[in-house]
């Protein structure tokens, strides 16, 4: 027995360890990807000249490739060497410097090169042509109009009833001798009227508060842009980080929208859209090649020629996440700090075209939020302060599972916001 | 403890029926409908007017009718406009903060400009200067507003036509021949003084006259007698055990206050163990904000401080006080004597006279006392003030004989400040060229041919020198607002040298710094400061002394009423005049705001206008209404009316005004109506201007002039009535007699409220108050629990904090009217206590913001929840959720609350609700210029809600987030409130008091002794503690003695437990 159970426990951990090794491989292929759009993407496309070379076939036109790790590591560096091919790659960009990633491993540019491979040529046909995922089934199963049906049906029945019962007391009261009253129209009956009137003012009660509290929300907004960005190509498709563009996220109160060299930065190369068609909302098809030549329009840049950033004019996007002035609002607080993502407000924007707001931006949905969504109590080292309530998660006074919500510490307070 | 007295008014001195009636109110007036009663029958009150019923529908019908209007139409578009091209270094939302320095006529600071989005919204001090070590003035803190005034000049001239540059050089070059003079203020900057030199070398004939509107020609003078410089040394109060004061108002105006205030709070810091304190005995004519703060305060005549003087010098060299009969002064003049003696090499003597002999007899008294080398340095001199009165005054001469071609003005404005204004102007007439390089229209100015407005600090390139070798740096922290140029730029140019000041001052600095890296290194910290200042002493000239003692002992005393011209704290010379958050700040020893007056003593106030104020109802006549009697005041054929305040601690035969008021309108809406011009009653003698003059006649001309005093705004009263729940203060002696002193006492007054206190051990009252004395429950303050802490000993009532607050917080300017009122908005404001005898008292100084209370009466009384407690001990205020009811402010026993009871900051929806309301100050704060000063993080207050001090919540959410991000707990480091921060003094302590390390934790633990909260007997528990005011006077106790105070006590605790008893009896 004992012999069969270690050898059963040497069988799981072999099979663990392939299994996790096989998970890592899987990893680094999509590592690859995203590390690929984070570091390289702003200078190299895998089928094109940028303001690096293509890099289909990278590996092949490097005669070693311990030679490559050590260029894209440190470029500068490895010139000095006085490598050939680095020499004549240096020249032939006109002496662009490639930046240095020391932080990349050798396994990282491996799976960059992997990515790199999975890439088709250009011209061929997308593998798997555009895989629909299926329209997203609707299946809210509406079941507003059956209640209302129902709803109707029981009125009716109840006045039939009612009808019924008056004229069963009016038959009754005949035979008893009590004289009959003139009938009153229903429309002159005291407890219709009231009863009507008490219905409207509930109904009307009701409908005016909902509209007043949406007063001034602007949930699914989504005004025409100057220049048609889509999200759905930056963000998604070409995986670009967020704050590539968003640059103040991290570190303070506004997101910041990217300036227009910021954006020369890929479109001084990237002068046309070749990917799937960017239709709007309503149906229009968008040029997206002549959305870039608005972008150079602002930007004063003529194609063929070198850029000069003096010569651009900012672009007047229309702002869509408005806050009321008197509502102090922090992304580093929300993104650095709480580490939530930017879907949770954003929602799905990767796959926006033109933005739309996703929240309706209310207080009852930030305090919904701050009641449920848990601090960083244990990673952030500045709640270790809170030493009562470190005692008591350890001590299962508090329940661990829920941890620390933002309430908790105090973030449904006023002046966490309103100062 | 001693039951002292503290008062803040007259009526409150008296128990006065209008002052009992007044306390009792929260607002000073009654509702405003009242006030119209253009519809109301004569007796009626609103609600039996005719039709309140149908206005009340009509306001309904309206309201509803423009909220649904309002609200249906469409969400305007916004914009979002990014950069074209992002600057590296500027995040939109970020602060960044560049080091540069305040300079203004002579006043050097430096700091640190907050710049929000591009631009500058607040001024912090600079830690790295060992001069001001990061402390600020109130004027320094008003400084940003100047920047964003809308009465600056926007373009240069010619007569007053808009004109070029270029144009403007061309003219300028044909006609500056011979004969030119440039006119300035102090300069500061090395730099400067180089291209002047520069400009003077190039043009012949031509001179450079420094003239100061208030200067110190007679300490220049002296120093340059005796000791054969005409230099002003620098003063090291920190150094000195004994400080005596002629008059010197050196924490307020006189030379460097900032650096000053900085240094006598090193000599007041108490450490409890170890009891000792500088002693500081002051002279004085007309109250001052420094005699305010001193330990002993004496009162003399202007003519008599020669005598003082001498009588003075007369005792250090023990020989008695001789020449001084008034035996106040006398024991006055010992007492200094005996504190300067014993601390030979320690002692400091300083006068703010502008007669020469008094200067050279202090600089004896110096020498005698061992001051110089020690706390003096005559090796690191000041140049605050250089300018000496005679050589404008011949210069006037000069311009009158037709003597001089061309003059040029930069910062000085003689034709306002000139006590002959009339001969500068007839002078200006006859000369050729004028140009002004003034920033604004001010009186020379508007005289000159040619203007081009200099631009402000925060906008130039520079460089100051306040002492030998301390130098301070400017760098623009935003582009130029308008059409300016700088002085410097425009003499270059005139002495032919191509470059422009910033790259001449540049390769100026890059070659004394080794290299344009050092210059860009050291831009960053803003200052360069020698490795350490060398003390020197000077000999001095005995025979100097011996003729200024001949020529003092001369002079006889007048025996006629004098008069005394002094500075503001906030006015200063008149530059804080157009800056509307230093006329709306109350005036540290008046609290008077936009105006100026006569100041005379209670004893002048009986004789002169009849108003007794120990009888009760005279003192309410004089107080309670803002209308105060109209003086004429004559000296010299000169005259001027002006209304008349009561300050205790003036001398009887003196009176006071204050300069800087009645300026020219096309400085801005704040000079319009405030104040009169008070330079012409100066005197010149010999081409020195004296602020003093004897021989004056007040006549009282029967009419009245509201002051817009704000003394006894706010007032709260206690129980006891002597406010010694509200202000602690005891003597030195009686401290380190019984240090415990006040600690008993606060312990015998909790035990009374206290559940089972007899049985208590001693203090155990104070640490069981908190449970025990309340049926509410206590919360948990797990994480922070923000609290603060005010030294009383350290606070000298500049109002540094008040217009820091001002600043920080976007707290409006509401204008005299609405002040008169009692309307003003400040969230923080400067109590000031007297106590003791009334021609003569004690002062001290009490800021007072919301106290933060744990249990906040306000906080039970709001309808809306808008007033709550947050869980990290702050009395939060939400303005939105506010409907205004003012039940809040009524229930607060302090009395920080502050309603907006008009539109003060244009935030309505509707513009028309300020027209007729607020008046042009106010609607000129409103404008898009000046708005640029609003602090984006801080919400701007609508009409009808309550505002109060937030503890600068949007500082403290910003430190916890700083250290959110780098993962580590808060620390002191990121957190400092606006008005702490402000503090020359550092009176102000703030900081996470669950943090046993932190500055707030450790002030509470060190000063057990000193520390009591306001109104503590209440239950409300304040988060803000005081620490008593500690006195170095020698007698114990000024109203009674130890024993009678034994039986004193035993008696008071009988009766309140027997009135205890009873109570629960019921």
């Amino acid at each position: 027995m004992t012999i069969l159970r270690s050898l059963a426990k040497i069988v799981s951990i072999f099979l663990l360890i392939t299994l996790s090794s096989s998970i890592g491989n899987h990893l680094n292929a999509q590592d690859g990807k995203a590390l690929f759009s984070q570091n390289c993407a702003s200078c190299h496309a895998v089928n094109k000249k940028l303001t690096g070379p293509a890099l289909a076939g990278v590996e092949d036109r490097w005669p070693e490739k311990k030679n490559l790790y050590a260029w894209i590591k440190n470029s500068a560096a490895f010139l000095k060497t006085g490598d050939p091919y680095a020499t004549k790659l240096y020249e032939e960009y006109n002496k662009t410097a490639m930046n240095n990633f020391p932080g990349l491993s050798d396994a990282d540019i491996d799976a960059i090169l992997a990515y790199i491979k999975t890439v088709p040529a250009a011209g061929a046909a997308p593998a798997g042509g555009a895989a629909v995922a299926g329209a997203p089934t609707e299946d809210q199963s509406d079941s507003t109009l059956v209640f209302g049906l129902l709803t109707l049906i029981l009125a009716v029945v109840s006045l039939i009833l009612l009808q019924v019962n008056s004229n069963l007391k009016k038959l009754s009261d005949d035979k008893v001798g009590i004289p009959a009253t003139d009938p009153v129209p229903f429309f002159r009956n005291k407890a219709y009227i009231a009863f009507i009137a008490i219905v409207l003012f509930i109904l009307g009660g009701y409908m005016t508060t909902v509209g007043a509290i949406d007063l001034g929300r602007s949930k699914d907004y989504q005004p025409e842009q100057p220049i048609y960005y889509s999200h759905k190509v930056h963000a998604g498709v070409n995986q670009i980080n967020c704050q590539y563009c968003h640059t103040g996220t991290y570190q303070g109160k506004q997101a910041t929208l990217p300036s227009v060299n910021v954006c020369m930065n890929c479109h001084a190369a990237i002068n046309e859209y070749k990917g799937e068609p960017l239709v709007r909302e309503n149906g229009d098809v968008v040029d997206g090649t002549n959305e870039i030549k608005k972008l150079y329009k602002y930007a004063g840049f003529t194609e063929g020629q070198p850029w000069d950033p003096s010569q651009a004019k900012p672009i007047e996007w229309v702002r869509i996440h408005n806050l009321p002035d008197h509502v102090y609002f922090n992304h580093a607080q929300h993104v650095n700090a709480g580490q939530v993502a930017c879907q949770q407000c954003h929602g799905d924007i990767q796959n926006m075209g033109e933005v739309k707001q996703f929240s309706d931006l209310s207080m009852g949905w930030c305090i919904n939020c701050h009641r449920q969504s848990e601090v960083k109590f244990k990673e952030n080292g500045f709640y270790s302060i809170y030493e009562t309530f470190h005692q008591d998660l350890k001590s299962g006074k508090l329940d661990s599972a829920k941890g620390i919500t933002v309430e908790k510490i105090g973030g449904t307070e006023c002046q966490k916001c309103h100062y | 403890m001693e039951q002292k007295k503290h008062w803040q008014s007259f009526g409150e001195l008296n128990k006065s029926e209008a002052y009992n009636n007044e306390v009792q109110n929260e607002f000073k007036e009654e509702l405003p409908f009242v006030e119209d009663e253009s519809t109301l029958e004569k007796g009626e009150s609103f609600l039996q007017a005719k039709a309140p019923r149908r206005d009340f529908l009509k306001y309904v019908g309206f309201s509803t009718a423009a909220a649904a209007v309002a609200a249906s139409c469409e969400m305007p578009i916004k914009k979002s406009i990014p950069f074209a091209n992002k600057p590296e270094d500027i995040a939109p939302g970020i602060a960044d903060y560049y080091a540069t320095t305040y300079v203004q006529d002579g006043d050097v600071v430096s700091v640190l400009a907050k710049v929000r989005d591009g631009r500058p919204i607040k001024l912090e001090g600079n830690d790295l200067s060992p001069l001001t070590g990061g402390g600020t003035s109130a004027r320094v803190q008003a400084a940003v507003l100047d920047l964003y005034d809308t009465a600056r000049l926007r373009f240069p001239t010619i007569g007053v036509k808009e004109a070029t540059f270029e144009a403007i050089d061309k003219a300028i070059a044909s006609e500056l021949a011979g004969n030119t003079v440039i006119v300035t203020s102090s300069i500061t900057s090395p730099t400067t003084k180089k291209v002047v030199a520069q400009f003077l070398a190039k043009h012949p004939g031509s001179k450079h006259v420094t003239y100061d509107a208030v200067s110190n020609s007679a300490m220049l003078l002296a120093n340059e007698a005796c000791y054969g410089k005409r230099v002003i040394p620098s003063y090291h109060f920190e150094k000195a055990k004994a400080i005596v004061s002629l008059s010197a108002d050196f924490l307020g105006t006189w030379l460097n206050p900032v650096a000053f205030a900085k240094q006598y709070a090193v000599g007041k810091k108490l450490d409890e163990k170890n009891p000792a304190m500088s002693k500081h005995i002051h002279f004085e004519t007309v109250a001052s904000m420094t005699g305010s703060n001193a330990d002993e305060k004496y009162l003399c005549r202007p003519s008599e401080m020669g005598l003082v003087a001498a009588a003075l010098l007369s005792a250090v060299k023990g020989t008695g006080v001789t020449g001084v009969t008034d035996e106040k002064l006398k024991a006055g003049i010992e007492a200094a004597a005996k504190a300067l003696t014993a601390n030979q090499g320690a002692a400091l003597v300083v006068a703010g006279s502008d007669d020469v002999n008094v200067q050279i007899l202090v600089n004896a008294i110096n020498a005698t006392v061992g001051a110089n080398g020690t706390t003096i340095n005559f090796g690191t001199t000041v140049n605050y003030r250089q300018g000496v009165d005679s050589e404008f005054a011949t210069l006037v001469d000069d311009m009158n004989a037709g003597k001089v071609n061309s003059i040029l003005f930069y910062g000085a404005n003689p034709v306002y400040t000139w006590p002959n204004a009339e001969k500068v102007k007839s002078g200006l007439a006859k000369v050729k060229t004028t140009i002004s390089f003034n920033a604004k229209l001010d009186e020379t100015t508007a005289l000159c041919k040619y203007v081009i407005p200099a631009p402000h600090f925060l906008e130039s390139w520079g460089d100051a020198e306040p002492a030998t070798g301390y130098i301070s740096f400017l760098q623009p922290t935003i582009s130029p607002l308008f059409k300016t140029r700088a002085f410097e730029d425009s003499l270059l140019k005139w002495s032919g040298d191509a470059s422009d000041y910033t790259t001449y001052l540049k390769n100026e600095w890059s070659a004394k710094l080794g290299g344009e890296a050092a210059w860009n290194k050291i831009l960053q910290a803003g200052v360069s400061n020698p490795a350490a200042e060398t003390f020197a002493g000077a000999t001095l000239n005995a025979t100097a002394v011996s003729s200024a003692l001949a020529a003092v002992s001369a002079t006889k005393p007048s025996t006629k009423i004098e008069l005394v011209l002094y500075q503001k704290v906030g006015i200063g010379v008149g530059q804080g005049a157009a800056n509307p958050w230093l006329q709306e700040l109350p005036d540290p020893v008046t609290r008077a705001t936009w105006d100026n007056y006569i100041i005379v003593s209670p004893a002048m106030a009986k004789s002169l206008l009849n108003i007794d104020l120990n009888n009760p109802g005279q003192a309410d006549a004089y107080e309670v209404k803002p209308p105060k009697q109209v003086v004429k005041l004559t000296v010299d054929g000169k005259s001027i009316e002006l209304p008349v305040l009561i300050v205790p601690g003036t001398h009887p035969q003196t009176v006071g005004i204050a300069v800087g008021y009645g300026r020219a309108e096309a400085l801005g809406k704040s000079v319009i109506g405030t104040g009169k011009n008070a330079y012409p009653l100066a005197c010149i003698e010999n081409g020195n201007v004296h602020f003093n003059c004897s021989n004056v006649t007040l006549t009282p001309t029967g009419e009245t002039y509201p002051v817009a005093l704000t003394q006894t705004h706010f007032r709260y009263d206690t129980e006891q009535g002597n406010r010694t729940e509200v202000m602690k203060e005891i003597s030195l002696a009686s401290y380190i007699k019984h240090p415990t002193e006040i600690r008993e006492e606060r312990d015998h007054e909790f035990r009374l409220i206290t559940e089972g206190g007899d049985k208590m051990k001693e203090f155990e009252a104070l640490e069981k108050f908190e449970k025990e004395a309340t049926i509410y429950p206590v919360y948990d303050r797990p994480g922070i629990k923000w609290g603060m802490s005010v030294d009383l000993n350290s606070c000298n009532g500049c109002g540094a904090c008040v217009v820091a607050c001002n600043a920080e917080n976007n707290v409006s300017v509401v204008g005299k009217p609405e002040v008169l009122r009692g309307h003003e908005m400040h969230w923080l404001r400067i109590d000031k206590y007297y106590s003791g005898d009334m021609e003569n008292p004690k002062v001290v100084f009490q800021p007072l913001m919301c106290q933060h209370c744990d249990n906040a009466p306000c906080e039970n009384v709001c309808p809306v929840a808008a007033t709550n407690h947050s869980s990290e001990g702050l009395n939060q205020m939400t303005y939105n959720r506010c409907i205004g009811t003012r039940y809040c402010a009524n229930n607060c026993p302090f009395k920080v609350r502050r309603f907006n009871w008009a539109d003060y900051t244009g935030a309505d929806s509707f513009s028309d609700n300020q027209v007729g309301v607020v008046n042009d100050v106010v609607l000129d704060m409103n404008d898009d210029l000046s708005r640029m000063v609003l602090n984006p993080d801080v919400t701007v207050r609508s009409r009808g809600v309550i505002e109060k001090c937030s503890f600068c919540v949007q500082r403290l959410q910003a430190a916890k987030l700083d250290a959110k991000k780098d993962s580590r707990p808060m620390v002191d480091a990121d957190v400092k409130v606006a008005c702490q921060q402000s503090c020359p003094t550092n009176a102000i302590n703030f900081g996470n008091a669950n943090d046993k390390h932190s500055a707030i934790s450790k002030v509470r633990v060190d000063n057990p002794n000193r520390q009591f909260y306001v109104l503590e007997q209440l239950h409300v528990l304040p988060n803000v503690t005081y620490l008593a005011k500690v006195r170095n006077i020698d007698e114990e106790h000024a109203a009674a003695g130890h024993d009678s105070k034994a039986e004193h006590k035993t008696e008071a605790a009988h009766d309140t437990k027997a009135a205890h008893k009873t109570e629960a009896a019921h």
